[in-house]
């Protein structure tokens, strides 16, 4: 079977209902991957004699009825760390991993019954947008094959978008959850800084990286984040708020809430098909009785130098322990220690992943401190201003998540700057720690838009009540891609 | 846009502090792509920042501290069993010539 | 020509905390390799540092005992650079804002105080350990991520007498506060120094060379006479000091170049964004300090005005933490202050240096201690029985319960000790004689026999009384 007609809360009846047991679904999902996955190569590795295991206990045990993940089949993004299944972050470097723990949202996946039934392909250490940074695979979009599904959670929105499970996991830094959402058209969160645990992602860029839920609809990723979310003493910076149900207050009523559209995300370098999406989405939420008004985020124009300087230069740092001494790759017939690091990290790391820690490492050192890290570090102050202002006046911001649908596989890989400029509409929000969501919002050449919501820090509640009434009065959630043959 | 931001040699130096090496043609290609990068940063530069603060963390928290509590984990043999060499329950790496890594 | 000599301090002392720094797993010496260890000491993929409460509290005790300004707000920074010592590959230490800045310690160097200031005290974690065999190296990450606290003096010492002084001050003030055993054999005390010099006159400081991780004070202040000399020359000859490090060879009591430094290292300092900003707010710096031990000044001063001692012996038993408490908790036990100063200074020092242990790790406590000095005074014991009741105690006996059980009781009773005398007297009467002919010796051959006669136990003083009194009988 695939997931495409049946949303969380079908399946939980399902379940409950004793139409289909846990291990039956999860054959199913397997059954349905082979087929599936052959095509557009979401996932790097298979869990699956655990998954039929552990179906198969949830089974015996019984469903929890107030449990809406109970028995679902899940994809994590293979940056989170999974105990005893190989975990590899798309890079050479980890190419054998076996981690000796479980990440916390792992942990939390798994003792809400959840089936891991695979880690999900990426770029290599979540750096990239288009997912062909990959040691492994490159993974295509299931709308256009000769189109990339973004990145760098691509393995998981292109699991849930090709129905192979309903829901996935990813994580985002710079966009990584909400730009292949919006290429694969699909849901996708990143919540608030400190909303979920860090503890078992590996790091890229610490002060930016969260792990959100990817899921075909706004429910759907709302019970996604309730599952995930909530303060976890192995990571500091992870907050102590309480934890809100998320998917109460879906009613579909936001009459009277007051949303703004930056001037800046409706610009120039915004291909017009996605601008004309958003228009009719602005217009859709002016007829459920919201008000829309434009207003400005001046400074969002540096978030990408910002982002890519901050980011980098963290993650110059987080990646100087894969040296080949404790685990991991190490390159063969090295003389002396010098080699072991220097020709352990040059074959183990890929060209983007070289990138950002040359990027870093240039951005931290002597002489540049100052003109880069120190002034991106201030120009994030300026971007976090910008917001603060907006959201003296209103409930929430919308925009465009990407400048652009998918493009071609090969299109943009060379030219890095380019590449980076992908992010525009995404990074202000990982720099000021703020929940953003992406949600089908239409299709341009057959291809989907996503339409992004952005909230104020720990509100992920008024974004999946704004997508949720957007998402009853359109049915942009329920396209689905034509992967030929069977499906 | 003409003054050169990043050359070869720096490429270089910032790689020995990264721990990486690059071929000549790899070198190459680093030089031309971070130059464009930089390039981009540079447009940092026209936004006035006196007096800003920096922003290097976005979390809700203060004092996130742990009581001194030990804590056994046990991972010692799994630790070691991941490790590309060990010997007698240290971790072996080829000789250390350079005393001089130690930072403290 | 006359120098100036300006010397500069860096101090690591490892705190003595149940966990590390950064994780919860133990901080214990001597462990097996890489027992004490956990998935973020090995710098795994995806594992985040948390922060210890008991590290910051004792840096407030530290910085509070070093007279320093405690920061309100401080937070950690990453120190990058490569070493298998390393495992992250950067160490999380605080660079922008150290918890404590601006204070002082007060030295003595020939009877003359002077008072040296302190830039800056920081909290960072330690390294693991490198052994080097011919091919290859091995690391043990016990010792990683080990709490230290690093104190960086000002350029006010002028001498290696100085610097030894210092060095002394700063290990005793840390010791009493408790948060460090501050043990150089074990390495939780270890110094890095700089030194350079200037003809007299000149107001620009010369070039410094520096010698690092000396673990003993004699090395510290050795090294530093040695490259003081060895700078002097080379002005003298004409030549110009090189910034370098250079290594102290305790053999030849020699410095030997290890490298030149070209430059400053670039370690690419930046906020760590893993552990939350540290707030320290007044309270709960009045809370920890409500904690701290007494000082030594404060603990000399008392015992001179308190308990009569010399200044000499107060310095003495304030000269550790572990001699001072445990002379503290003798007296509080009811002892007599100089007689346990005495033992203390006497039999007890030299049944450590004879077994060379230090004091807590005898089967020596303070009621015990306390017990044999109380029952010298009320004169339960003689001063020849307390030397037995003292190897008892020593291995951990009561003393009292020991005393009764070998029946080692003193007698006082002169209605036991009359009999006892007169017996002797009536076998002895040659030496009646003889102390009538005014020979003192016969007095002393009859406390002999009556020591005997009683094993030891007899009051010497009643017995004298009792014995003198019975020969003007006679
Ligand atoms: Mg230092
Ligand atoms: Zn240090």
């Amino acid at each position: 079977m695939d997931f495409f007609n049946q949303d969380l809360t079908s399946l939980h009846a399902d379940l409950v209902a004793k139409k289909i047991s846990a291990a039956e679904l999860t054959q199913a999902t397997f059954d349905n991957m082979a087929k599936t996955d052959a095509k557009v190569d979401a996932f790097l590795n298979l869990n699956a004699d655990a998954a039929l295991k552990n179906a198969q206990a949830i089974d015996a045990k019984g469903i929890n009825v107030d449990n809406l993940l109970a028995g679902i089949p899940v994809g994590v993004k293979d940056n989170i760390v999974t105990k005893g299944l190989t975990t590899t972050a798309a890079s050479k470097m980890l190419e054998n991993f076996v981690p000796v723990y479980n990440a916390t949202v792992v942990d939390k996946m798994l003792a809400n019954d959840m089936v891991i039934v695979g880690k999900t392909n990426m770029d290599e250490f979540a750096m990239g947008g288009s997912t062909e940074n990959s040691a492994f695979k490159v993974t295509k979009n299931p709308w256009d094959v000769s189109r990339v599904p973004g990145g760098s959670s691509g393995g998981s929105a292109v699991a849930v978008a090709s129905g192979q499970v309903p829901v996935a996991y990813g994580s985002d830094t710079g966009g990584s959850i909400r730009q292949p959402a919006s290429f694969n058209g699909i849901v996708g969160m990143k919540p608030t800084y400190g909303r979920v645990s860090r503890w078992g992602l590996i790091a890229f860029g610490s002060s930016l990286d969260q792990i959100g839920p990817m899921t075909r609809t706004v429910k759907d990723n709302a019970a996604a984040l309730n599952l995930i979310a909530g303060n976890d003493v192995h990571d500091g910076t992870s907050s102590k708020r309480e934890v809100p149900d998320f998917t109460a207050g879906l009613t579909g009523d936001i009459k009277g809430m007051k949303i703004a559209l930056p001037k800046e995300y409706m610009g120039d370098g915004i291909d017009p098909k996605v601008r004309e999406v958003i228009k009719n989405a602005v217009k859709q939420f002016e007829d459920l009785g919201a008000t829309v008004e434009e207003v400005s985020l001046p400074h969002s124009r540096y978030g990408v130098s910002a982002y890519y300087i901050i980011a980098s230069s963290e993650a110059s740092s987080n990646l100087q322990r894969f040296d080949g001494i404790r685990y991991g790759f190490r390159a063969q017939d090295v003389k002396n220690l010098e080699d072991v690091y220097v020709r352990s990290r040059s074959e183990g790391f890929g060209d983007e992943v070289k990138r950002r820690i040359m990027l870093g490492t240039f951005s931290l050192s002597a002489g540049y401190y100052d003109a880069y890290f120190h002034k991106a570090g201030q120009v994030r102050t300026m971007i976090i201003d910008d917001f603060n202002k907006v959201f003296n006046d209103y409930d929430l911001i919308i925009g465009p998540t990407a400048p652009t649908p998918a493009f071609k596989i090969g299109d943009e890989i060379s030219d890095p700057v380019t590449m980076y400029m992908n992010d525009v509409l995404t990074i202000p929000v990982n720099l000021a720690g703020l929940p953003g969501m992406s949600i089908p919002a239409g299709l341009a050449d057959g291809m989907p838009v996503g339409l992004q919501l952005i909230g104020k820090s720990f509100d992920e509640s008024t974004l999946y009540k704004a997508g949720y009434a957007f998402e009853q009065a359109t049915d942009f959630h329920q396209a689905t891609p034509d992967l030929g043959g069977t499906n | 846009m003409a003054e050169e931001r990043i050359n070869a040699e720096q490429v270089k130096h910032v790689a020995e502090l990264a721990k990486l090496e690059f071929t000549p043609d790899q070198l190459d290609m680093f030089t031309g792509q971070l130059e464009k990068i930089i390039g981009m940063f540079e447009e940092l530069s026209k936004v006035d920042t006196t007096g800003v603060p920096v922003t290097s963390q976005v979390n809700d928290r203060r004092n996130a501290l742990r009581d001194d509590v030990a804590v056994q984990s046990n991972q010692r043999q799994a630790l070691l069993a991941n490790a590309p060499e060990t010997a007698e329950g240290l971790i072996r790496v080829p000789t250390i010539i350079d005393e001089s890594g130690d930072g403290e | 020509m006359n120098f100036v000599t300006t010397i500069g301090l860096e101090v690591h002392v490892e705190l003595k905390t149940n966990s590390k720094i950064f994780s919860p797993s133990p901080v214990q010496f001597g462990a097996e390799p890489n027992a004490n260890t956990n998935v973020i000491d090995w710098g795994y993929p995806g594992v985040l540092p948390t922060a210890n409460k008991g590290v910051v509290e004792a840096g407030i005790k530290a910085a509070t005992a070093l007279h320093a300004e405690i920061e309100q707000e401080t937070y950690f920074d990453r120190k990058n650079y490569f070493y298998p010592d390393n495992p992250k590959a950067y160490q999380i230490t605080q660079h922008e804002k150290p918890i404590a800045h601006d204070g002082w310690l007060e030295i003595e160097v020939d009877g003359q105080k002077k008072k040296i200031g302190i830039e800056e005290m920081h909290i960072e974690e330690d390294a693991g350990k490198n052994t080097h065999a011919s091919t290859h190296s091995y690391v043990d990450l016990n010792r990683q991520g080990t709490p230290l606290i690093e104190i960086v003096s000002k350029p006010d010492i002028s001498s290696p007498a100085e610097a030894y002084a210092y060095c002394e001050a700063l290990r005793q003030r840390i010791q009493f506060t408790g948060v460090s055993d501050v043990k150089m054999e074990e390495g939780s005390m270890r110094v890095d120094v700089n030194i350079s010099i200037r003809p007299a006159g000149s107001d620009t400081y010369g070039v410094k060379t520096e010698m690092k991780n000396l673990n003993s004070f004699n090395y510290v202040k050795k090294s530093l006479e040695y490259e003081e000399q060895r700078q002097q020359r080379v002005l003298m000859s004409g030549g110009q000091v090189q910034q370098e490090t250079r290594r102290f060879d305790e053999t030849t009591g020699k410095t030997i170049l290890m490298r030149v430094k070209e430059g400053s290292d670039d370690y690419r300092y930046f906020p760590e964004p893993d552990i939350p900003v540290v707030e320290i707010s007044d309270d709960w710096i009045n809370d920890v300090k409500a904690t701290i031990p007494e000082m030594p000044g404060s603990r000399r001063n008392r015992y001179v005005n308190d308990f009569g001692l010399t200044p000499y012996d107060a310095g003495v038993l304030t000269q550790t933490k572990e001699m001072s408490d445990f002379f503290d908790a003798t007296v509080a036990q009811g002892a007599d202050p100089k007689l346990t100063s005495n033992y203390l200074q006497g039999d007890v020092n030299a049944f450590l240096n004879e077994n060379k242990v230090d004091l807590q790790d005898t089967k020596l406590t303070p009621e015990n201690l306390a017990g044999m000095i109380k029952m010298i005074s009320d004169e339960t014991i003689s001063s020849k029985i307390a030397k037995k009741v003292f190897k008892a105690i020593m291995a951990g006996s009561d003393p009292v319960k020991w005393v009764n059980d070998k029946g080692l009781v003193q007698l006082s009773d002169p209605a036991q000790l009359q009999p006892i005398i007169d017996n002797v007297l009536e076998n002895n009467q040659q030496s009646i004689d003889d102390f009538k002919n005014g020979k003192d010796r016969a007095v002393g051959f009859l406390v002999g026999q009556i020591m005997k006669q009683t094993h030891g136990k007899a009051n010497p003083k009643v017995v004298n009384k009792l014995l003198m009194a019975s020969l003007q009988a006679r």
